[in-house]
C-alpha cells in the first residue's frame, strides 16, 4: 500500500478533534430515531458503533453524511482550524447485486469516480487508475468480475477502495463485517489497521462482531437512540448498560 | 428524405422500388430510429427493476390521449406527453418519500391512470374503438414529420446517457452510496422516467400501447444474459433491438401482421436463445 496523506493535515491534526457531534437528534415523522447523541471522534482512532438493530447506527452515519436533516450540530475541525466540509468516504451496508447484473467491478468503481459514460470502451487511463485504487486493497484482481459474483469479503473491499478514492478525511463504514467469513474479516480489520497508520484518518465503523473490538478499535459507542456508553472496548463491553441492552443477563446463566 | 428515398431503393426489396411504396420506406427509417432508442432506454429499466414502472406509463400516456381528445385537441399526444411527464415525477416523488414497495406504488398509480382514461374515454356513452389503434400501433401510418421528432427524441435521450449514465447506475445499485459521492439520486431518476414517459407516448401510435413495454423490457433482459459488463451489455441490447426491429418490419410486410407484435416476438425469440446459452452464473 502506497502511502500517501493529506497536504492540509500535519502534525496538527494528532489527537485534535475531527468531528464534533452535539445533542444530535433525528426524527422521521413521529418517531425519534436519535436524540441527544454527542461524541467526538479524533484523527487516526478507529470508533466503533455497536447497539441492537434499529437503534439507529445506519441513521447516525447517514447523518453525518449530510443525507438525513437534524438538530443539533456536527462540526467539523480539520488540521489549522480549517472548519469547512470534510470528505467522508462511505461503505454503505452491502447493496445486494443479482448474481446476473452486468455490473463489472470497473463499471461500477469508474461510474463512481469519473464522468467518462461506462457504457462506451474505456480509456486506458481510466482502468489504470480503477486498478490502482484497487491495489490498495489488495483487490487488484477483482476488475473484471461481476459484482454479484463477488464473495462478502470481496465486495467489502472494493467498496472500501472506492471509499478511499478521493480519499477522505474521515471514512465511515456500515457493518463492514456482516457477511463476511472469518478469513475475510481478519484480512477486513488488518486493512483497516493499515490504513489508519498509513493514511491520516479517523474510522467509525457500526459492528454486530463484539469479539474483535478489542484488537481494533479505540473506542466504543454503545447506541440505542441514545449514546448509552462511550470508553475503551473492555470498558463498554463490561458496562451494565451494555449487558441491559443485549440481554445478556436473561439466558440460562444469569447475570454474567 | 431525399436521401433517404435513394438510399433504400439501393436495396433488393420488391416495397424499394423507385417511386413506390413510401410508406414502407418512412416505416423502416422509424424503426431505425425508433429500436436503439428502446435498446438503450431498456438497459436502464432493466438495471433499475423499472419494467413494471414503463408498464404503467404507457397506462398513463392512454389516459392522456383521452384528456386530450376530450379536450379536443388535434393532436392529442402533446397532452399524453405532459401527462406522462407528470405522471412519472410524481411517481419519483411518492416512491422517495414513502417506504412501499415501488411495485405497490407503481400499482396505485397504473390502475388509476387506466380507470381515468377508460372513464374519460367512455363519458357520455363513448365508444372505446377509437382507441383501437392506439392499443395496437401502426408503423406504417407514419411520417417525415414525426420520424425527425423521433430523431430528435434520440438524439436527446444519447446526450442525456452520456451525461448522466453513471450517476444514474450508481442510484440504482446504492442510493444514499450514491448521494455521498454528490450524485443528485432524486432527480437523475426523475429525468430518466419522465425520459421513459416521453419516449414511451410519443412512439405510442406506431409501436402499440400493448405491446412498447417489452421493447423497453426484452432487448435488454436478453442482453443480460450474455453481458458481463456494460459496454458488452449495451452493445448486445441495442443490436437485439435494431434486429428485432427490421426483422419485425419484414415480417409484417410480408404476413400482413402487427409490426410492433412481430418485433416483440422477435425479442421474445432471441430471448429465449440467449436464456439457454447464458453463461454459467457460478
Amino acid at each position: 500500500m502506497s502511502v500517501h496523506k493529506h497536504g492540509d493535515s500535519g502534525p496538527g491534526c494528532a489527537g485534535s478533534c475531527c468531528l464534533k457531534v452535539n445533542d444530535l437528534g433525528v426524527n422521521f415523522g413521529s418517531e425519534e430515531v436519535l436524540h441527544d447523541v454527542s461524541f467526538h471522534l479524533h484523527c487516526g482512532e478507529i470508533v466503533a458503533l455497536i447497539g441492537p438493530n434499529g437503534a439507529g447506527k445506519s441513521s447516525l452515519f447517514r447523518t453525518i453524511l449530510g443525507q438525513i436533516p437534524h438538530t443539533g450540530t456536527i462540526e467539523f475541525q480539520r488540521a489549522g482550524g480549517d472548519k469547512t466540509r470534510p470528505l467522508i468516504g462511505y461503505v454503505p451496508q452491502s447493496p445486494s447485486f443479482d448474481r446476473g447484473d452486468p455490473v463489472s467491478v470497473f463499471d461500477f468503481f469508474s461510474a463512481a469516480i469519473s464522468k467518462w459514460p461506462v457504457f462506451l470502451p474505456s480509456p486506458k487511463k481510466l482502468r489504470e487508475r480503477v486498478a490502482g485504487c484497487l491495489a490498495r486493497v489488495h483487490g487488484d484482481s477483482l476488475i473484471d468480475k461481476r459484482m454479484g459474483a463477488l464473495s462478502g469479503g470481496e465486495l467489502q473491499r472494493v467498496l472500501l477502495a472506492l471509499a478511499l478514492e478521493p480519499l477522505p478525511h474521515i471514512l465511515v463504514l456500515d457493518e463492514p463485517l456482516s457477511g463476511v467469513d472469518i478469513d475475510g474479516e481478519k484480512q477486513l480489520l488488518d486493512m483497516l489497521d493499515e490504513i489508519r497508520t498509513s493514511y491520516d484518518l479517523s474510522i467509525l465503523l457500526s459492528t454486530h462482531d463484539f469479539a474483535t473490538l478489542d484488537q481494533y478499535a479505540d473506542k466504543v459507542l454503545l447506541l440505542k437512540h441514545q449514546i448509552l456508553r462511550v470508553g475503551p472496548p473492555a470498558e463498554v463491553l463490561a458496562s451494565p448498560e451494555f449487558q441491559e441492552v443485549f440481554h445478556l443477563d436473561l439466558g440460562k446463566g444469569g447475570r454474567r | 428524405m431525399e436521401l433517404w428515398y435513394s438510399l433504400v431503393e439501393l436495396l433488393p426489396f420488391d416495397w424499394a422500388a423507385p417511386g413506390s411504396m413510401y410508406f414502407m420506406k418512412n416505416a423502416l427509417l422509424a424503426v431505425l430510429v425508433i429500436s436503439p432508442l428502446f435498446g438503450l432506454l431498456s438497459t436502464m429499466v432493466v438495471t433499475n427493476r423499472m419494467s413494471f414502472f414503463s408498464d404503467a406509463l404507457g397506462h398513463s400516456a392512454f389516459t392522456g390521449i383521452a384528456i386530450g381528445t376530450l379536450c379536443g385537441f388535434a393532436d392529442p399526444m402533446w397532452m399524453a406527453v405532459l401527462l406522462a411527464a407528470a405522471f412519472a415525477l410524481l411517481f419519483t416523488y411518492v416512491r422517495h418519500k414513502s417506504h412501499m414497495a415501488s411495485d405497490t406504488v407503481i400499482g396505485v398509480f397504473s390502475s388509476t391512470a387506466v380507470a381515468l382514461g377508460i372513464f374519460i374515454a367512455t363519458l357520455d356513452g363513448g365508444s372505446f374503438t377509437k382507441f383501437n389503434s392506439i392499443l395496437i400501433g401502426d408503423i406504417l401510418s407514419v411520417e417525415p414529420a414525426k420520424i425527425g421528432l423521433l430523431a430528435v427524441i434520440l438524439l436527446v435521450v444519447i446526450l442525456l446517457w452520456l451525461a448522466s449514465f453513471n450517476g444514474l447506475m450508481l442510484s440504482s445499485i446504492h442510493p444514499a452510496l450514491a448521494n455521498s459521492r454528490g450524485v443528485k439520486v432524486f432527480w437523475q431518476e426523475a429525468v430518466f422516467s419522465m425520459a421513459i414517459a416521453v419516449v414511451v407516448t410519443v412512439s405510442m401510435t406506431w409501436v402499440g400501447l400493448l405491446v412498447i413495454n417489452s421493447l423497453l423490457v426484452l432487448p435488454a433482459a436478453a442482453g443480460r444474459n450474455l453481458a458481463r459488463n456494460m459496454r458488452q451489455f449495451h452493445l448486445f441490447s441495442i443490436l437485439a433491438a435494431v434486429v428485432a426491429g427490421i426483422a419485425g418490419l419484414m415480417t409484417s410486410y410480408h404476413i400482413g401482421s402487427s409490426a410492433g407484435a412481430s418485433i416483440t416476438l422477435y425479442l421474445a425469440l432471441w430471448f429465449a436463445v440467449t436464456f439457454l446459452f447464458r453463461q454459467s452464473r457460478m
